[in-house]
């Protein structure tokens, strides 16, 4: 295992900044109201919600979500259709317009959290990094509600 | 020349167009549209399936004629819809007070390979008290489906995991068993609570 040395830091911290200069849009990338339901246990997925919001002046692209509680994180999408069957599937990349925002809430996007690493406790919060297409990352930490929650208020 | 070439074009376009809206309209509003199937669940009284409850108890459409019954399918595995139904269905049921103790509520899993009696115990357990699970042998829960109309599929992902479409919709009938109305997915709940008085009052007059 190599230390990282002081003039490493250096450069990584250079490159930081340099790639975070480069960034269009993503830096002004807001996430509200994020919330998510806890687990019984790691067989089930879960899923998490929120309000991303574009405050800047160019559309942004969400390529990907990460994070250490899950393997397989992906955005999914719920449908109903006119004969009233609910069905679900990977939404894809999602982009926001300017001054619009993507509203991730049950029955609709969703933050579909698969292979979970560890169940999900009512009371804790996880973070989650959004990915964008311009390369810059979003992370937001995420509280853990009841299984019976409705919102982000409980 | 050329101009009759683009008028030529200009007709085909018109005409592609024409073709387009006579097909929608065919499929849509026309002969060829779906025709409205007898989509309405039977009355419970001539369903028959046999299923077990979250307790282990053997259950049935009979067991529940004699009370209001609220049944919705889903299953224990879905991170989204499925939470969310219930949730919304406790939220109905905490705004009935006490009526609520006058009614059925019954979760009936469309994935039995993985919904046991325990998994249904333990997920109905988080959710207003109310509420039953009740799951059982596809062939089972084919039949319960039929009865209900409801439709589900089961559907592959990524991983090599499996999810499931089915029917959301919540369906009410009253202590006699027959079918009075139902709730779509999500609808607020101003509109679902008197959905659910008007099925608790049929059976007041069925009474008298």
């Amino acid at each position: 295992m190599t230390k990282l040395t002081t003039p490493m830091l250096a450069t990584l911290t250079t490159l930081a900044l340099t790639s975070g200069v480069a960034l269009a849009g993503s830096e002004d990338v807001v996430v509200d109201d994020a919330w998510a339901r806890a687990s019984i246990g790691v067989n089930r997925p879960g899923a998490a919600y929120m309000t991303i919001r574009n405050n800047g002046d160019e559309a942004v692209t969400l390529t990907g979500i990460s994070t250490p509680l899950a393997m397989m994180p992906e955005i999914h999408e719920s449908k109903t259709n006119a004969e009233g069957v609910s069905s679900m599937a990977p939404a894809g990349e999602i982009t926001i317009a300017p001054g619009e925002a993507a509203e991730l809430a049950p029955g609709g996007l969703h933050a579909m959290l698969m292979q979970l690493q560890q169940p999900m406790t009512e009371g804790d919060s996880f973070p989650l990094t959004l990915s964008f297409s311009d390369g810059g990352d979003v992370t937001v930490d995420v509280p853990i509600l009841g299984i019976a929650a409705r919102g982000p208020e409980g | 020349m050329r101009r009759r070439t683009a008028l030529g074009y200009g007709a085909t376009a018109l005409g592609a167009m024409g073709l387009t809206l006579f097909v929608g309209w065919w499929r849509v509003d026309g002969p060829g549209a779906p025709e409205a199937v007898a989509s309405l669940p039977l009355p419970l009284t001539e369903m028959d399936f046999r299923l077990t409850d979250h307790e282990g108890q053997p259950v049935g459409p009979e067991t529940l004629v004699g009370r209001p019954t609220m049944v919705f399918f889903g299953f224990t595995f879905c991170p989204d819809v499925c939470p969310t139904t219930l949730s919304d269905i406790s939220g109905w049921l905490d705004a009935l007070g006490e009526d609520a103790g006058q009614m059925n509520v019954v979760f009936i899993t469309v994935d039995p390979d993985r919904d046991t009696v325990e998994a249904m115990a333990e997920y109905v357990g988080y959710f207003h008290p109310a509420i039953r699970g009740w799951t059982g042998a596809q062939d089972q829960i084919a039949r319960a489906a039929e009865g209900f109309r409801a439709s589900y599929e089961r559907v592959p992902t990524d991983g090599g995991d499996y999810t499931m479409n089915h029917t959301a919709s919540v369906f009410l009938f009253d202590a006699a068993g027959g079918f009075v109305s139902m709730i779509d997915y999500h609808e607020p709940r101003e509109f679902a609570v008197p959905k659910i008085r008007r099925a608790l009052e049929e059976e007041t007059e069925g009474a008298t």
